[in-house]
């Protein structure tokens, strides 16, 4: 197809190619006549933009929306997302019971395969036994994978975009990894009670939340952190209080407990504290100290869970605690507290202005540009100081300012593997995905969900995200979607897929720029798209030596053995894609669309 | 010959478009640029789930070694039944590890014995981790010590003159895994197959034109690089292979993956790293002894490990083998047939370099008084004293500390 093109298509490219500006020009389409407050970008831009940084991409009739509501407005919407109606929870609800299950409940309905084999206690397992271990091994990864297929679908269906958006930077920000031992039963607890309620709430309640959670306090290994031997505990303290005739203070529950303490007694831990401080509030340069870590480390002392194994909740003990004196970025706190001491080292690391400029830049950086403007940032830190670590505040302060605006950072973000897969079946008009496949992608993409090992989180930065293997993954991704394989996704999703089915050539890549490509697509991305024919290749001695006569083998394989297609996993598939489809998939591997 | 004329005209191209040397000298010519010259390779295999040391390599001559492990303890050799493999009087291999003993004897083996992390823990998880960040106890070290070495080698004056191969660091797992973390490239893929554009010639050509015209952005840049990493692989075809020397890969998929890295060793693509991970080895219930589930695992480890050595033949005189688990397992059974999470565990070296034959690492005994909380194989070798030494000697690192911060390797192990 399309050989005789290739001759006037190289022309118009080697032509383009001696204008000194052309490698940035880009194709735009005209401007619409909707208002929208004067900005660096233009209107259609800045309707683009808010849907690529407030939301996850685009759907289909998303930026005419949004035009139609204007962006500013659009933006105080989003920033308010309890009042915008929005089903999808219920709709996982139906096919995910795990969601809204306790920790205990999904460890007693989904038990680990180790439990199981406990239970049986023999020396000799029969083969019914080792069966039902396996059985159980398989039910019992249930818990993370509707987890990880909720998170697609929310982030893919959810009106609430921003809320999806926040709730995935949180999550990031105080990573958790599911792989842990039983810290895939507390996964679901974690998102639904400390992560979302809080996601534009208070800075100073979403730490908390993570404070007590059993999440983190199993993750960071908290939980095991005591007073070193020869220190005062609080339990001693109040017996000294009760001999002098003081009323104690009231005591955290689970007292039998107390008398027989189900932790290992290995004295302090300072995991925790030394990522609360460098990782969840100060920032590494953020001015504090060793000892800082550690006196924040002895305040913790306490903060642990009841039953970790079987997923209790958290539980202060006194027991465990050092009530001795301590002194944290500069504050004095007394001796003899206990579960003060803690919420103490909340308050001060939650209002310290370090934390303010931490979690400012961090925003920033997701919103706005890998190297956010310090002009921003100093504004974004100003807003947070100034309301009390309100976030909503400070991304409101971020989303509506001029830098956000300006053309540097527009389309300056790389999406990361999430962003890339969830605004492809945003873009294509995707139903829910009720089965792991999707999140499996992400995973195969490099960014397996809940998986972060460390503590600090993905990348928030571009570079991390792109590299020799990456770019084949992500392009084999496009491929795949656009062959159908992404349950849900198939193209003909696509609202105007049937319309373009049949259409010429150019008109299809004009609707797949449109709809895939936010309308702008550089000079040669469009020739190369139109030509349907590598634009470059000058010297073809014949039609089939560019490739365009000769049928197309299922993998390029240029004499290899051919790839053996593996059913489960869809970027292994080889794809042999034709018409609009082709089109489709070469959109979402070109470089544009690696962008948000 | 079509792909040539592309790329040549595809470099006038963006020459007139207005981009950077240096960037079409790394987009136009990388592919056809061969790294001749035959590096050290290193190829770390992790077990992951704590593979059992002491069933592993028996210590045999400690009389605690059978008190504590009444059914599932290895049989002295030259016992009637499926016994230890001796080594040297005192450690014996476990018999499914025969595949190895050749490796033994002509001194490629070093088998390292009491040897792990100085952290206390005893999750997989955290014990995995502190091991391939190289920082025990220390959670926020944000990449591998595999990764720092690559980057520290790999913000080279001579990167002008040469562009590194894509394939310099090869992880056959479906993600990074920890150790290969950080800042320096690493190329993940679950087999040799799946590096490649799943799409029709004319398409992958589209693609390739799609990367190689427009901004000149990381996006680009890197995605032209895939291309070039493509043909690279395509032009060693491995497709084509063929173990040499009678190697005999099992079909399991760990076989499958040490296959292709030596596919990959033999393709020349400039592999300096290659690492792939098993599992498996969290035996806490029905262990068995000579034989059983454990027995089946080493069967599967050793036949791969032999299979690679055999299969890259004279090349292992620049390859150094270095495998890993997180601990070892404690030093009584349980009573499940099993074995808890323990302490030290064990490690081997092979290679035509390594000073093998000799079992590494000072033994601390099992009596209760020496074990380590009263229950497990004491350390006696820090494993970051093996990467070091490792790092250090063969692969020419001159100084370790940034690979190991806050750590002094301490006296040389001899292993190279």
């Amino acid at each position: 197809m399309l050989s005789l093109r290739t001759v006037p298509v190289v022309a118009a490219v080697v032509g383009l190619a001696c204008a000194p500006t052309t490698a940035r020009d880009i194709a735009r389409p005209s401007e619409p006549a909707a208002a929208v407050e004067a900005r660096e970008q233009t209107a259609d831009q800045q309707v683009r933009h808010v849907l690529n940084r407030l939301a996850f991409g685009a759907r289909p009739g998303d930026a005419e929306r949004v035009r139609g509501m204007g962006v500013d407005q659009w933006i105080a919407m989003q920033l308010e997302p309890s009042r915008i109606r929005d089903t999808v929870g219920e709709r996982l609800a139906a096919g995910l019971p795990t969601l809204a299950m306790s920790s205990p409940d999904l460890l007693t309905r989904y038990p680990p395969p180790q439990v199981v084999r406990a239970q049986m206690r023999r020396a000799d397992m029969s083969a019914a036994d080792s069966a039902e271990v396996r059985r159980s091994a398989q039910e019992s990864r249930r818990v993370l994978a509707e987890m990880q297929i909720a998170k697609v679908a929310r982030a893919v269906a959810s009106e609430r975009q921003l809320e999806e958006v926040m709730v995935d930077f949180w999550e990031n920000h105080f990573t958790v990894f599911a792989g842990k031992g039983p810290e895939r039963y507390f996964i679901a607890a974690y998102e639904r009670e400390a992560i979302r309620p809080h996601a534009l709430g208070k800075f100073r309640d979403l730490l908390g939340a993570v404070a007590k959670s059993p999440a983190m306090l199993f993750y960071l290994d908290n939980w095991q952190s005591a007073v070193e031997e020869g220190r005062p505990t609080a339990d001693a303290q109040r017996r000294v209080a009760r001999r002098r005739g003081v009323r104690p203070a009231p005591r955290a529950p689970a007292q039998s407990a107390v008398r027989n303490p189900p932790y290992r007694r290995r004295g302090l831990n300072e995991n925790y504290a030394r990522e609360l401080l460098e990782l969840h509030t100060l920032g590494v340069d953020g001015g504090y100290t060793q000892q800082d870590i550690v006196n924040v480390a002895r305040a913790f002392t306490g903060w642990t869970l009841e039953q970790p194994r079987r997923s209790g909740g958290f539980v202060f003990r006194p027991a465990m605690h050092d009530a001795g004196e301590k002194t944290v970025l500069g504050q004095r706190l007394g001796a003899g507290r206990g579960i003060e001491d803690g919420e103490q080292v909340l308050d001060i690391v939650a209002s310290h202005p370090s934390t303010a400029r931490f979690i400012a830049t961090k925003l920033a950086r997701r919103f706005v540009n890998d190297d956010p403007p310090a002009s921003l940032v100093d504004r974004a830190a100003a807003t947070f100081l100034r309301t009390s670590g309100d976030i909503r505040e400070v991304v409101r302060t971020i989303v509506t300012s001029e830098e956000f605006f300006s053309s540097a950072a527009y389309r300056a973000k790389v999406k990361s593997p999430f962003e890339l897969v969830v605004s492809a079946m945003r873009a294509m008009n995707a139903a829910l995905d009720m089965t792991p496949r999707s999140a499996q992608v992400v995973a195969r993409l490099g960014q397996p969900l809940f998986l972060h090992q460390a503590p600090n989180g993905w990348p928030e930065r571009g570079d991390a995200w792109i590299n020799t293997g990456a770019i084949l993954n992500r392009i084999n991704f496009g491929l795949a979607l656009a062959g159908g394989a992404i349950p849900g996704a198939r193209p003909d999703r696509w609202p105007r897929f049937a319309e373009l089915d049949r259409a010429e050539r150019p008109a299809q890549v004009d609707g797949v720029i449109a709809g895939f490509l936010g309308g702008e697509a550089s000079v040669e991305t469009r020739k190369i798209l139109e030509a349907g024919v590598n634009p470059l290749a000058r010297d073809c001695g014949t039609p089939s030596d560019c490739g365009t006569t000769a049928p197309e083998p299922a993998v390029m394989d240029d004499g290899m053995a051919p790839v053996r297609g593996r059913g489960r996993d869809p970027l292994s598939r080889p794809q042999n894609l034709d018409g609009l489809r082709e089109i489709i998939g070469l959109a979402l591997g070109a470089p544009e669309f690696q962008r948000r | 010959m079509q792909r040539r004329v592309f790329l040549r005209s595809g470099a006038f191209a963006l020459v007139t478009l207005g981009l950077s040397p240096s960037f079409l000298r790394r987009t136009a010519f990388a592919h056809e640029l061969r790294l001749g010259a035959r590096g050290k390779i290193l190829i770390v295999l992790f077990q992951r789930g704590a593979a059992d040391a002491l069933n592993m390599v028996v210590p045999h001559g400690d009389a605690d070694y059978y008190g504590l492990r009444p059914t599932i303890a290895i049989p002295r050799p030259g016992a009637r039944t499926e016994s230890a493999l001796d080594l040297d009087g005192f450690f014996g291999l476990h018999p499914a590890l025969a595949p190895l003993r050749p490796f033994w004897e002509r001194g490629m083996l070093a088998p390292i014995h009491a040897v792990g992390s100085p952290s206390a823990t005893r999750s997989h998880f955290d014990a995995q981790d502190y091991m391939e960040s190289g920082t025990p106890d220390l959670k926020s070290t944000p990449d591998g010590w595999l990764n720092r070495y690559l980057a520290a080698r790999g913000t080279c004056a001579e990167c002008d003159a040469k562009t590194p191969t894509p394939f310099r660091a090869v992880t056959m797992t479906e993600q990074t895994p920890r150790i290969l973390t950080g800042p320096a490239p690493v190329i993940a893929m679950s087999s040799v197959d799946d590096f490649t554009i799943r799409a029709s010639g004319s398409d992958v050509e589209r693609l390739e034109a799609l990367y190689r015209t427009g901004r000149a952005d990381i996006i680009h840049g890197a995605g032209a690089e895939t291309f070039d990493a493509v043909k690279m692989l395509r032009a060693a075809n491995p497709q084509q292979y063929r173990p040499e020397h009678g190697a005999g890969y099992p079909r399991s998929q760990f076989g499958q993956r040490l296959m292709q890295i030596a596919q990959l060793i033999k393709a020349d693509v400039g592999l300096e790293v290659g690492f792939a991970d098993v599992g498996g080895w969290d035996t806490h219930v029905n262990q068995g002894g000579a034989t059983g589930q454990l027995a089946n695992r080493l069967s599967d480890f050793a036949a791969a490990v032999a299979a690679l050595t055999t299969d890259l033949g004279d090349r292992m005189g620049d390859v150094v083998i270095l495998t890993m688990t997180e601990f070892g397992r404690m030093a009584r059974q349980n009573g499940n047939g099993g074995t808890d999470h323990g302490h030290a565990g064990a490690m081997f070296l092979l290679g035509g370099a390594v000073k093998g034959g000799k079992v590494y690492g000072r033994w601390p005994g099992l009596a209760r008084e020496q074990l380590y909380e009263g229950r497990d194989l004491a350390l006696t070798t820090d494993f970051r004293s093996v990467f070091a030494e490792v790092a250090r000697e063969h692969l020419g690192a001159g100084d370790t500390s940034s690979l190991f911060p806050r750590f002094s390797p301490g006296e040389r192990l001899g292993l190279l």
